[in-house]
């Protein structure tokens, strides 16, 4: 009986230094030396500071800026405490918030075309996506340019150099990363952005 | 539905189906016993191990002294797991000042990662130390798998061995299955993720300030490392709450990608394993088949009901053409949401890219019957196919009774005591689902844990025990199973659902090793055509139909309805 069992007290010593202790920190050196600012979550700095990642959403509500989808990770993009709302697809308070999304989108937004975008009035998985579709960028192309006094097509050109396609032509969805874009819209189309907030 | 949504589902069912036979053949050479590439490295690691523990290679075991093993080895690992998550406060790689975690919450994940269910009622970022992340549920995720692994080649050998008296050593097969399998493709799989941008490092948690001026908290960590053998080691088990949907879980579509293939890729392979080892590989693409038409059948299902999108909020004016957007991320839109849904809750890893409880009624309820089938679509690493075996054994019996021969199954006669035994593992899931689902409903303490009003609420209790019994491990998350009750039954719902099948099939195992092998005669039933597929489909669907169906249809499918006719809840 012993000799059958002693092996199993050692084992799992040995399996976890191996698999919890050696294998992290090997990938943890070589995602380092190989893929640096990827491991180190693809951060984005200006002028010295840290102002987000590429991967996570924030959160922006000044018309001058395109509006990421409704979060649900804490008070809103909170990136230490990731949620969603979960709610059913039958439940009241999940089709009364999404109606008053819809609402609030038309009524910030007078001049889009076309009926709401799903993603922009609906809560991602994690609460922080850092995406909205195509169509969730060109329903606020026209509120972005009045707020910075440009012409709507400056501002879609913008949006169609940032929209990114399905990676390797095949996989996944088109894409807008909003913080790459509100960073680009500052940079290049400032406009007179600041007298009109 | 559109081109580029089927396009990645061929894309993506072609290239599993590629990979079976190299991923089989490779774990048939690693469980005989014979040489691989990784010899000349691991070779000496693994002597050095043997050394090490006194394990002695060549020294089989009786199925008993194996199983013994099996529940000791595990038993262990849950106490260190346990004692890990308690003491973390104390410990070292806790750059986030992660308290200790209470006593019931700590009991349930260890027992999660020890079952290789991994269900969440953690959230990752917020409670969990590096160290607890990394040295503990790291480590279950490598050898829960590998647990699984070695009792399905176990049972395999069982089928294969003429008059033998024991079944392998669980020591050498556990720890082949971690050396040879599973830690090299995950080192390779976690560098890949990096590359996609999947974090990787000990720093503490960054500080931003955002455009608009706010501070914003990022959560990192060792993230790759976990998410390569979660995935793979069909665990689920996330570094954040919210899983795979997390964009440092899941940052791009190809990682995306990568990760469901690694998901379904284990569970699949080993089929072709079977087929190998038992010397027919017939019988292994016979099971992949089965195993196959229920995928497909639930992806369609769910496909359809999640392009649908809400008739309520398309109502209020939301443009219907994207269909349920509602808890998924842009990235993956419909079809990548639905693909990972289906394919998680089919292969009990249980990791989720968006949220289950927010999709269409039809939608969700397709991955709550792929649990309630067993785990047996593919399923979990070892679990899924020692899960469809029990289902073969059941279909052999009853297609025996119909023609009036004793059944036979690979030149083993399936006699009474094989089908007692297999209907005891086949009863565990109806014990822990219904069983469990009726006590929530009638304690207070269970009914607390419910989010939603209204018949999605049954289906959220529903969830959650088919998740724990059936070692899955997704949630309908909008479920408050942080409770002390919902903790402890959970976990029990998790013992009785891992063990209660594992201790059968090694009985099983034993049992048929010991036979001798009748030759196939004119009347043997062949078990590897489109007639034993059909069968041994209709039989999986059958029993969980019979079981599951009164449950399904107060839960999912009334929401359904209810959806049609505009009532709300």
């Amino acid at each position: 009986m012993t000799r059958e069992l002693r092996p199993a007290f050692v084992l799992i010593v040995v399996m976890t230094v191996l698999t919890g202790l050696l294998y992290p920190l090997a990938v943890t050196g070589a995602a380092q030396l190989l893929f640096p600012a990827k491991a180190n979550g693809s951060l984005i700095e200006r002028g010295g500071t840290i102002v987000g990642s590429s991967l996570i959403g924030q959160s922006f509500a000044g018309d001058a800026y395109f509006h990421p989808r409704p979060s649900a990770a804490g008070q809103g993009y909170d990136a230490a405490n990731s949620g969603a709302g979960n709610l059913g697809a039958i439940n009241k308070a999940l089709i009364e918030a999404q109606a008053k999304a819809i609402a609030e989108l038309r009524a910030a937004n007078p001049d889009a075309p076309g009926p709401v975008p799903a993603d922009l009035a609906t809560a991602s998985g994690s609460g922080l996506d850092p995406h909205i579709s195509p169509a969730g960028a060109a329903f606020q192309v026209e509120r972005v340019a009045k707020a910075r006094n440009l012409p709507p097509d400056r501002v879609r050109a913008l949006v169609a150099e940032y929209t990114e396609g399905r990676q390797l032509g095949l996989f996944g969805e088109p894409r807008v990363n909003v913080l790459l874009l509100n960073l680009a819209l500052d940079e290049r189309l400032p406009g007179d952005r600041l007298s009109s907030r | 539905m559109n081109t580029a949504d089927i396009l990645q589902i061929i894309v993506f069912c072609a290239l599993l189906i590629a990979l079976t036979p190299v991923a089989g053949g490779y774990m048939a050479r690693v469980f005989s016993g014979e040489r691989v590439l990784l010899d000349r490295v691991l070779g000496p690691v693994e002597r050095g191990i043997y050394r090490l523990c006194g394990i002695r290679p060549d020294q089989e075991q009786h199925w008993t002294a194996y199983a013994l093993s099996m529940l000791a080895f595990n038993l262990l690992g849950f106490l260190l797991l346990y004692a890990l998550l308690r003491a973390q406060g104390w410990l070292p790689l806790n750059p986030a000042g992660m308290a200790p975690v209470p006593p019931d919450l700590a009991f349930n994940t260890a027992v999660s990662f020890m079952t290789n269910t991994n269900w969440q009622a953690y959230g990752g970022e917020s409670t969990l130390s590096y160290l607890s992340q990394m040295a503990g549920l790291t480590v279950q995720n490598f050898v829960s798998a590998a647990t699984g692994i070695a009792v399905l080649v176990a049972l395999i050998r069982g089928f294969a061995r003429r008059s033998a008296r024991t079944v392998g050593n669980f020591y050498v097969d556990m720890t082949r299955a971690t050396l040879y399998v599973l830690l090299p493709i995950s080192i390779v799989t976690a560098l890949v993720l990096v590359s996609q941008g999947v974090p990787q490092n000990l720093d503490s948690y960054t500080v931003a300030h955002t455009v608009e001026g706010a501070r914003q908290v990022i959560a990192q960590g060792p993230v790759a490392s976990q998410e390569a053998i979660k995935q793979l080691g069909s665990n689920g088990g996330g570094f954040f709450s919210v899983n795979s949907a997390h964009p440092y879980e899941n940052p791009t579509p190809l990682a995306n990608f990568v990760e469901m293939i690694f998901l379904l890729l284990l569970a699949a392979g080993l089929t072709d394993t079977f087929g190998r080892m038992v010397g027919d590989r017939r019988q292994g693409w016979a099971i992949f088949a089965a195993m196959g038409i229920l995928f497909l059948g639930g992806l369609g299902v769910a496909y359809w009901a999640e392009l649908q999108g809400n008739p309520a909020v398309i109502a209020a004016g939301l443009d219907p053409a994207a269909g349920n957007m509602e808890g998924k991320e842009v990235r993956f839109g419909i079809v990548n949401s639905v693909l990972w849904a289906v394919a998680t809750t089919a292969a009990s890893n249980g990791s989720v890219n968006a949220m289950h409880d927010s999709f269409m009624p039809l939608g969700g309820m397709v991955p709550m019957v792929n649990m309630m089938l067993g785990e047996v679509v593919f399923g979990g690493v070892g679990a899924g196919l020692y899960g469809m075996l029990i289902f073969v054994l059941l279909a052999v019996f009853i297609a025996g009774l119909m023609v009036g021969r004793t059944p036979e199954y690979l030149g083993k006669k399936i006699e009474a005591k094989e089908i007692k035994l297999a209907m005891i593992a086949t009863l565990t899931l109806p014990l822990g689902v219904l069983g469990f689902s009726a006590l929530t409903l009638v304690l207070p303490a269970g009914l607390a844990g419910i989010q939603d009003p209204g018949p999605h609420g049954l289906s959220e209790v529903l969830y959650a025990y088919s998740s724990g019994t059936g070692n899955n491990g997704s949630a309908f998350a909008g479920f408050g199973a942080n409770s002390l009750y919902h903790n402890t039954t959970i976990a029990l719902a998790m013992l009785l659902g891992r063990f209660l099948v594992i201790l059968p099939v090694l009985a099983i195992a034993g049992g048929l090793a010991a036979k001798r092998a009748v030759p196939p005669s004119a009347g043997t039933f062949p078990t590897h055509g489109g007639l034993f597929i059909g069968l041994l489909v209709g039989i999986v669907l059958i029993v969980g139909g019979l079981t599951f169906f009164p449950a399904l249809a107060l839960g999912p499918v009334v929401e359904h309805l209810m959806l049609g006719t505009g009532t709300f809840f």
